[in-house]
């Protein structure tokens, strides 16, 4: 039998209202793979990942994560999943290994304890780990979060702007983080980003959203070659401006 | 994986003592958390006992009915500590922004909840026995005294917050921090009605029918019937049971639909106002 996508989106539609955030998407993110959701603001990235997550009732279309249906069957596959996010935080006043611990039992991490001092090490929180989160740096507390979001060793890792408001070198160490543990666990990432190196420099995929529809998708060369750009930013740009024809037109 | 091995009540209960343990290590870490749970609870307690010592020496019912006014005030804190409790660990999760972890971490609606109640008397507990204690040490009230009536008056009490304590979650899930002053102020709205400090027969008798609407009513009744009459009523126990059952289960109903409506409009993603 054929394995279930980590995740498949279907003529995805919700609407606040009157208001349309997402307007009939449609992708499948393959196994193993780092994605990233492009657009402005209000383009439906966060619409998207709340979706996907099981946090929204989607109007109509249909979501699944590893096999099961969003949010409906969401109890069947939220213990192989988690995200990060900067506007979601863990309590500040427990110490980082309170927390870890909290969120271990709450996704019934086998061997927590090692678990805990594996992450530790690997993203440098050891002498961290006794102190209360909120006595954290932001980079530090990013950290944090991103040990929260890999205490289960997901197989779908969802992030929404990983490495905002962190200096260049932090966030380049997440980002390398990020990259092996894509690699080492097979893990499928969707990110979403507005900082263009950070998607060129992790995403073999790039979907690009405009108001609640998707306007491009394929790899970072490829779209780079398709707009007759540079970078990132450019076609970002071109599509957030509506110019994404004329430069498509003008590259061919 | 050993993990699927594991049987669900397991894996059940090791996320309801995950969630019960965040709130312990949060009340461990924070003096003015565990000091306003006790504070008003005392100061309630001395503020009435002493408005009783006065009454008691001046009127002969209430010198027979010693005890009433205190007794109900510790009564009244079991009701209104344990919806607060409840509501305010439930806050505690908006205060922190850490609802979308919880919300999107494996543990269940039920398991939330449960976790909460258990919560709420540990909270109760921690703020209301030391206060029953100075009440036998200042006033000679000693709650204990009621025995097995007491437990049937705890049970039926802490059932009636539970189910408000839900309820109003679920507002505040659907509604974000606007509907948060319901947490402090909704007990307040049952109180001239439950008869906390007078008898039912006290309400205009159009009114009463409503009074026995509510669950504490029949507590404060049995209370007062104990004190005053020395008579333990397990009647009205009953009918508080069987109305309690209604309301806690119109409170888990209400709590799972305005989760659904949050699901829907997209309240889960924000915890502001």
């Amino acid at each position: 039998m054929p394995q279930s996508p980590p995740i498949a989106v279907e003529r995805l539609v919700k609407i606040y209202k009157t208001v349309p955030a997402v307007d009939g998407i449609s992708f499948t993110l393959a196994p193993g793979t780092i994605t990233a959701l492009l657009g402005g603001n209000g383009a439906g990235k966060t619409t998207t990942i709340a979706s996907i997550m099981g946090l929204i009732t989607p109007t109509c279309g249909r979501v699944s994560v590893l096999g099961a249906q969003m949010p409906q069957q969401r109890y069947r596959v939220l213990q192989r999943m988690n995200f990060e996010s900067p506007y979601v935080e863990v309590p500040m006043r427990l110490t980082v290994r309170q927390n870890l611990t909290v969120f271990g039992k709450l996704y019934d991490v086998d061997h927590l304890r090692e678990r805990i001092a594996e992450l530790g090490h690997e993203l440098d929180l050891i002498e961290l780990l006794d102190r209360p989160t909120g006595n954290l740096s932001a980079g530090q507390k990013t950290r944090v979060s991103l040990a929260k979001a890999l205490i289960n060793t997901p197989d779908v890792l969802l992030l929404d702007e990983p490495t905002a408001s962190l200096d260049p070198d932090t966030a380049d160490w997440v980002r390398a983080r990020l990259e092996r543990y894509c690699r080492d666990r097979h893990a499928t990432l969707l990110l979403a980003s507005h900082n263009m190196t950070e998607v060129e420099r992790l995403c073999e995929r790039v979907i690009m959203l405009k108001r609640g529809r998707i306007e491009d998708d394929d790899t970072p060369a490829k779209l780079l070659r398709r707009y007759g750009r540079s970078t990132l930013e450019e076609v970002f740009l071109d599509v957030a401006r509506g110019n994404g024809g004329e430069a498509r037109e003008a590259a061919q | 994986m050993s993990r699927r091995h594991k049987s669900a009540v397991t894996s059940s209960a090791r996320r309801i003592s995950a969630m019960m343990l965040r709130h312990w290590y949060l009340l461990r870490s924070s003096w003015p958390r565990l000091l306003d749970l006790i504070y008003w609870p005392t100061v309630q307690m001395v503020t009435w006992g002493f408005l009783q010592y006065y009454i008691a020496s001046n009127a002969g019912f209430f010198a027979r009915a010693g005890g009433t006014f205190i007794g109900a005030v510790l009564l009244w804190d079991i009701l209104f500590r344990g919806q607060l409790g409840f509501s305010i660990s439930f806050l505690e999760e908006m205060y922190s922004r850490n609802l979308g972890n919880i919300m999107m971490s494996p543990l269940r609606p039920f398991e939330f909840i449960i976790a909460l109640m258990v919560m709420s008397v540990v909270r109760l507990s921690l703020g209301a026995v030391p206060v029953t204690f100075l009440a036998i040490a200042f006033f000679g009230f000693n709650l204990y005294a009621f025995g097995l009536a007491l437990v049937a008056f705890f049970f039926n009490l802490m059932l009636t917050s539970w189910a408000i304590g839900i309820f109003v979650s679920g507002l505040i899930l659907r509604n974000g921090m606007g509907a948060e002053n319901l947490a402090w102020s909704i007990m307040f709205l049952f109180m001239p009605l439950t008869c906390v400090y007078y008898p039912v027969a006290t309400l205009p008798t159009w009114l009463q029918p409503v009074a026995w609407l509510m669950p504490p009513t029949y507590v404060f009744e049995g209370m007062r019937a104990l004190v005053i009459d020395k008579v333990f009523r397990p009647e009205l126990m009953l009918d508080a049971l069987a109305l309690n059952a209604v309301l806690f289960a119109a409170g888990v109903f209400g709590f799972l639909k305005l989760l659904q409506s949050a699901r829907r409009h997209g309240s889960l993603m924000q915890s502001g106002e």
